[in-house]
């Protein structure tokens, strides 16, 4: 098992390294000068030769590149020239609300799509797994903001049960935090319900037809301990795998979902950002998002060991 | 992570198109879709002809008007007629109607341009990966870490670095595609080139150019066109996205992205700004998707149900 764990870890290393590298020639394949872009479009020529100073773009690539990941390393981001803070502050204000956000979505997600594919497998066919199929295929192309805005429309303007945008902190008391946060987490959850409950299905309708079900069925088993414990079980594997590729889709996902709410968090900041032409920020999330993806995605690697010990040799 | 595309059969001798447009209508579900995006075509291709006005002409006395309000245009000559905004008025006072037919034009040819690139550029590094060893491990680590950077943020990044305008947005749309039809691709070239037939191509003397024309290419056809109506799909949605967080394609063109993205300050009181493109859009993509589904299970029968 640790051999497993060593070999992930270590496969994991050049990708991250590749991304780094990528996000790093982002800004310097920009046309035009990094300095003068980074330094914003009022800046004064001695700005410009101070930005191009302390970025250390007066030394050749490597030399820039190495500088760069080596204040990464310890943990320097940089400095915002739009938000005029460092990086770091900057993106550890915002890690609250999306962190809620993002772990709500995929709570809700996880346990509705899961028993949905089941279902939907056991009873494949009939006008029950029909309309999980089409419902998730119109999950899917939907964008995510037309979703929000429906949800508001509906619960917020309509109903009125739900706050229409905005985040409370979790130090603001727990009913105020829960309650603004049901609407965008069911929002976001909508692609990724479609997503798993699809991969769900599918991979319970190929297990359901091995030979070990029909010997669970023979000895008397009853169905619901069929389907969740030797279905689902053996199924899991790419099920599991699905939801970490999912991130990628949740990631995208918070970035519209908080502009949508108004809420205060990484996602929003990418927008800002990207609106104000904050480059060192803008890397700095990319290198962030694609690391905790990246990261997400070995640490589930990690898991198929649970479920399948043939992996774990 | 790593989540190669499920490799599919080897294609039978690739069947008469013909017999495929036939096979699939068969399929009513996808024999719908069709019909759904040879309308939204036909809607696109005639938007001058279905009553609109220029889409883009902006009336500060008409803004936010609901759906269905009528107004009188009076002509040079003084006679009057009287123009009704079947979908309302958006916040410059430019009809939603004219702006969500012109719109399809718009989020048409995106879909159709950054599948075709995203097709186009994939190929070419995948049967160059696939049949160069030596550019193999280059490419496909390249594709791996552009595959470790969430698409739409990737999309962002690339839009982020040069001017708004339609080229940057299509540029953004297609780089996160790449990756997977690469891999795709490549799988595809990889299980091939082992086949007998291929084998006896090359003993035979068979040039690089004629056996990849001529044994290699064909067997990417049918996976291609799959992953392509789901490259379409996404690129519609995309774009959407891009235009709603204000950094798509410049405002004044009438996309479905752009329509909503001009209404959700003002969403509360008027929704029809959103409401109207949002079906359209979400039809067509529905369409798309499950035209992608009935192609993939006329396909590959194999996955048929899945």
């Amino acid at each position: 098992m640790l051999g497993y764990v060593l070999r992930r870890l270590i496969a994991a290393i050049p990708v991250l390294a590749i991304v780094a590298v990528l996000v790093f020639l982002m800004l310097r394949l920009t046309p035009g000068d990094p300095a003068a872009v980074i330094a914003g479009d009022n800046a004064s020529s001695e700005q410009i030769a101070q930005v191009r100073h302390q970025l250390g773009l007066d030394q050749p690539l490597p030399a820039q590149f190495a500088i760069w990941i080596g204040n990464l390393a310890r943990g320097d981001l940089g400095e915002s020239f739009f938000f005029k803070k460092s990086i770091g502050e900057l993106i550890l204000g915002r890690v609250e609300p999306t962190l809620s956000l993002a772990a709500a979505t995929m709570l809700i997600a996880v346990c509705v799509a899961i028993p949905l594919g089941v279902v939907a497998a056991y009873r494949h066919g009939s006008w029950l797994d029909r309309i999980v199929m089409g419902v998730s295929v119109l999950g899917f192309s939907v964008p995510v903001f037309v979703i929000g805005y429906g949800m508001i429309y509906v619960f917020s303007i309509t109903l009125g049960w739900f706050p229409v945008q905005g985040y409370q902190p979790l130090s603001g008391g727990l009913g105020g935090y829960l309650h603004r946060l049901v609407l965008p987490s069911l929002t976001l959850s909508v692609v990724y319900i479609a997503l798993i409950a699809r991969m769900t299905r599918a991979s319970v309708l190929e297990v359901l037809n091995e030979d070990y079900i029909r010997t669970a069925r023979a000895k008397g088993q009853v169905e619901r301990k069929i389907l969740f414990r030797h279905a689902l079980k053996n199924a899991a594997v790419p099920i599991v795998t699905i939801v970490g590729i999912g991130i990628a889709l949740l990631i995208g996902g918070v970035v519209v979902t908080e502009s949508v709410f108004a809420i205060p968090g990484l996602g929003r900041l990418t927008v800002d950002a990207v609106l104000a032409r904050d480059y060192p920020t803008i890397q700095a999330l990319i290198l962030l998002f694609s690391g905790i993806y990246v990261l997400i995605n070995l640490l589930i690697d990690l898991t198929y060991g649970l479920f399948d010990p043939r992996i774990r040799q | 992570m790593s989540t190669e595309p499920a490799v599919p059969a080897p294609a039978l001798p690739s069947p008469p198109s013909v017999s495929l447009a036939r096979r699939l209508l068969r399929n009513p579900v996808a024999a719908a879709s069709a019909g759904v995006l040879l309308a939204m075509a036909l809607i696109g291709l005639l938007a001058p002809l279905l009553g609109t006005i220029d889409p883009t002409a902006i009336n500060p006395a008409t803004r936010n008007r609901p759906p269905g309000y009528e107004r009188t245009i009076r002509a040079e000559d003084g006679s009057t007629t009287t123009f009704r905004h079947r979908m309302g008025t958006d916040s410059l006072g430019r009809d939603v109607y004219s702006r969500v037919l012109y719109g399809a034009r718009i989020s048409l040819v995106i879909a159709v341009t950054v599948a075709a690139l995203a097709l186009a550029v994939g190929l070419l590094l995948g049967l160059i990966a696939g049949y160069i060893r030596p550019l193999d491990g280059p490419i496909m680590r390249l594709m791996d870490g552009l595959m470790a950077i969430p698409g739409i943020l990737l999309a962002i990044a690339v839009v982020s670095l040069f001017r708004a305008g339609l080229p940057a947005v299509i540029a953004a749309i297609v780089v996160p595609e790449i990756p997977r039809v690469v891999r795709l691709v490549r799988s595809i070239v990889l299980s091939v080139r082992e086949e007998p037939y291929v084998e006896a191509a090359i003993m035979a003397g068979t040039r690089l150019p004629h056996l990849m024309a001529r044994h290699i290419l064909p067997n990417t056809v049918a996976p291609l066109i799959v992953q392509g109506t789901f490259i379409a799909a996404s690129a519609i949605l995309v774009e959407a996205v891009l235009s709603f967080l204000g950094i798509g394609i410049p405002p004044e063109i009438p996309s479905w992205g752009n329509i909503m993205a001009e209404g959700r300050n003002l969403f509360r009181v008027y929704p029809h700004t959103i409401l109207y493109p949002g079906i359209f859009l979400g039809l067509t993509v529905l369409a798309v998707n499950m035209l992608g589904d009935g192609l993939r299970d006329t396909l590959d029968p194999k996955m048929a149900g899945r």
